[in-house]
């Protein structure tokens, strides 16, 4: 064998080499002409075409239903969102008590942590009309309006759940996505508002006092949910989320970018704002209810604050996705959450705002506290100050997220 | 190829033409892998990407994309993203120089100064590895909280002023960026470093050289490659990242990673995501030729 100095390159590295010295021989040209030759004609396969559109109809993307044959369900929810044991976190009671009523076997998993990357995660299969190998998922209105709107869920067949027909908060009923409420089952509802950690901020009252008040600078975050944050500043400015023009959107978008550039803001969030305000790292933010009920459990100085000019109402709703292959079974489940008693059990447990008329009463006798709590079971008073952000088309969904993102620096 | 047709050969004599015509397929069919990998996970990718990020940027999700070779698309993203885009390149730029200062030295005295303590020393800089990038990521929250130890400490001696903080600020991001790819850095560099030839700095302290005349004569030329590999390993994936603005930074730090993220996964403007993935990777490319270039060195590590 030859001994050599350098150890052989393979061509292409060659090719490469010889072209940085600029000495291309024939050959060489040749070789990467030929190359390149080839990644162009593929290439241009598949330039050459484009995408068709994503949405789908009942008649395009047809679903089985193998509920009679087959006893399982896959559910995808949010994580913290259902009760568990107080001994064993693994545990879900009101899970385990379905099970063995039903015979139907839950595999329930944690799997959605925000909506746009879950929205990623399915979005080539439901844009193909294939399996999601989920039955169940729960997303939050906006999302849900976005995928009725693509025709990617299944219908429900009402019919077979009388407790959800019965005990639907009338609020949620016939909401402008779903008209019919027919594609989406309310799992839980809930406020954003302010709030703020006592032990390093005096009491805040307004959004103005948020994005404004010298002492609070840089220790302020709002939520990257367009429509909370976008929502409470319309709100303070009078305005009327449900029901806004461009220009009063553009007057909130430049107020916010004010707070921005002064400094006021110092990050945008999702969940993770909760461990920043329980150390006080945060003094102060745009939160939601059902979050910080939870840290005023263990530190009574952190508070939700509905301001008077009002707050955002939203729900997070289980859907049944296109090809999942278990809808009765899911129909069969998401009814049995609407009966009081178990709403309470749940209520008791994740502490947001329960869409399940009775169960009010049904918590009184599991905890008097928590049923008297305004941010559960909230009274008419707090509810006629809950607006609901207006239902966006594409395009003007479009439009204003990427005039909020400019804002939140992406 | 060389040690490949000295195998065929050997057996040449023995006539068993079946056997060697067999044997000629060979390395085809152990490249194989490797090509179908590269296919797969790397050409197929760029080839759709690159395809979306010509696609005419009326489009939307629900009525689909029509391909319409929009260059302007490259134009409108950057220009868009001009800042944030600038912003990881100084960033990344600023975090790699440290990453050297502290790195040097670091693998400098694992290879050459460490004696028995070296492998638990080249331990200790991969261990933090083995945990998620995010976790250790989110460490350096706690690290730096604003009523924490460090930021405390820094206001006692007067560094940060009564009401300074590092978390949310653009010093935490390029220490997050410092943190994350230091390992990328010292271990090319370390293996360069191992690699010396003491007797050459020991000839140089016959010639009189003094230790700081043998280093720059000696040592740093013969560890370039080591450095080139590692500041590259480094600077590259910095530029790209996005958690660390992400979770360390605010709106006004955000990187062109966050970019890119916003607007596959929020906006849905997937014609000028994809056309700035494209920019962003032809401008690291054109930086990294350059780089390599200008330090002379072909053989990297």
């Amino acid at each position: 064998m030859r001994n050599r100095s350098q150890p052989p390159l393979s061509p292409e590295a060659a090719a490469l080499l010889s072209f940085t010295r600029s000495s291309l021989s024939r050959r060489t040209l040749m070789r990467g002409a030929l190359a390149s030759g080839a990644l162009a004609v593929s290439g241009s396969a598949l330039v050459a075409c484009g995408t068709k559109g994503a949405a789908q109809t009942e008649d395009t993307c047809v679903s089985e239903d193998l509920s009679g044959t087959e006893k399982t369900l896959t559910v995808s929810n949010w994580p913290q969102y259902i009760d568990v044991d107080e001994k064993d976190e693994s545990k879900r009671p009101s899970l385990i008590a379905f099970e063995q009523k039903s015979g139907i076997a839950v595999s329930y998993t944690e799997d959605i942590n925000d909506n746009n990357e879950f929205f990623g995660k399915v979005q080539n299969q439901l844009t193909a009309c294939q399996p999601t190998d989920r039955d169940v998922i729960v997303l939050t209105d906006w999302m849900t309006a976005r995928m009725i709107r693509l025709g990617w869920f299944q219908k429900l067949d009402t019919a077979k759940m009388p407790n959800f027909q019965k005990n639907l908060l009338p609020s949620l009923k016939g909401r402008p996505f779903d008209k019919n409420t027919e594609y989406a089952v309310p799992w839980q509802s809930g406020l954003a508002g302010l709030a703020f950690n006592g032990n390093v901020a005096k009491e805040i009252r307004t959004v103005d006092e948020l994005l404004t008040r010298p002492d609070l600078k840089g220790k302020v975050t709002a939520l990257t949910e367009m429509r909370d944050t976008m929502g409470l500043i319309l709100l303070s400015n009078g305005h009327d989320p449900s029901n806004f023009t461009k220009a009063q959107f553009d007057d909130a978008i430049n107020k916010l970018q004010k707070a921005v550039d002064a400094g006021q803001i110092r990050r945008f969030t999702g969940n993770d704002y909760a461990p920043e305000l329980a150390k006080g790292d945060i003094a102060a933010c745009i939160g939601w209810s059902g979050d910080i009920i939870q840290l005023g459990l263990e530190d009574e100085k952190i508070q939700f604050v509905a301001p008077d000019a009002g707050v955002m109402l939203f729900s997070d709703n289980s859907s049944i996705p296109n090809k999942a292959s278990h809808k009765a079974n899911a129909e069969q489940f998401l009814d049995y959450y609407y009966d009081p008693a178990v709403a309470a059990e749940l209520a008791a447990y994740v502490n947001y705002i329960c869409p399940v008329a009775g169960a009010k009463e049904a918590m009184e006798k599991i905890d008097p506290d928590l049923a008297a709590n305004p941010l559960i079971f909230p009274d008419d008073a707090l509810l006629g100050k809950a607006k609901v952000f207006k239902a966006l088309t594409e395009a003007e969904e479009r439009e204003y997220e990427s005039a909020f993102q400019k804002v939140i620096g992406a | 190829m060389t040690l490949m047709t000295g195998i065929g050969a050997a057996p040449a004599g023995s006539a068993r033409p079946a056997r060697k015509s067999g044997r000629r397929w060979l390395p085809y069919l152990l490249l194989l892998p490797g090509t179908l990998w590269l296919v797969v996970f790397f050409f197929g990718p760029m080839l759709t990407l690159g395809a979306a990020s010509l696609w005419d940027p009326a489009g939307s999700l629900q009525t689909g994309y029509a391909q319409t070779l929009s260059f302007g698309n490259y134009v409108d993203a950057v220009r868009d993203a001009g800042p944030q885009l600038l912003r990881s390149f100084w960033y990344a730029a600023i975090a790699t120089l440290i990453g050297v200062i502290i790195g040097y030295p670091l693998a400098y005295a694992i290879a050459l100064k460490a004696g028995r303590w070296k492998y638990l020393l080249l331990v200790a800089v991969v261990a933090p590895m083995f945990t998620s990038f995010l976790v250790r990521t989110l460490a350096w929250k706690t690290i730096l909280s604003d009523n924490g130890a460090l930021v405390g400490l820094l206001r006692d001696i007067g560094i940060l002023g009564a009401d300074g903080r590092l978390l949310a600020t653009p010093i935490a991001v390029v220490l997050g960026l410092t943190y994350n790819f230091l390992p990328f850095l010292v271990l090319p560099l370390y293996a360069s470093l191992e690699r010396l030839d003491r007797r050459l700095l020991e000839a140089a302290g016959d010639l009189y050289a003094s230790p700081a005349r043998s280093f720059v004569k000696i040592t740093l030329p013969l560890s370039m490659p080591g450095l080139v590999a590692g500041t590259l390993l480094f600077f590259i994936p910095a530029v790209g990242d996005y958690i660390n603005a992400e979770l360390l930074g605010n709106p006004n730090t955000y990187m062109v990673g966050n970019v890119i993220d916003s607007a596959f996964l929020v906006r849905l403007d997937y014609p000028h995501g994809a056309a700035l993935s494209f920019a962003l990777m032809f401008l690291i490319l054109i930086i990294v030729m350059v780089y390599l270039f200008r330090s002379g060195t072909d053989e990297v590590v």
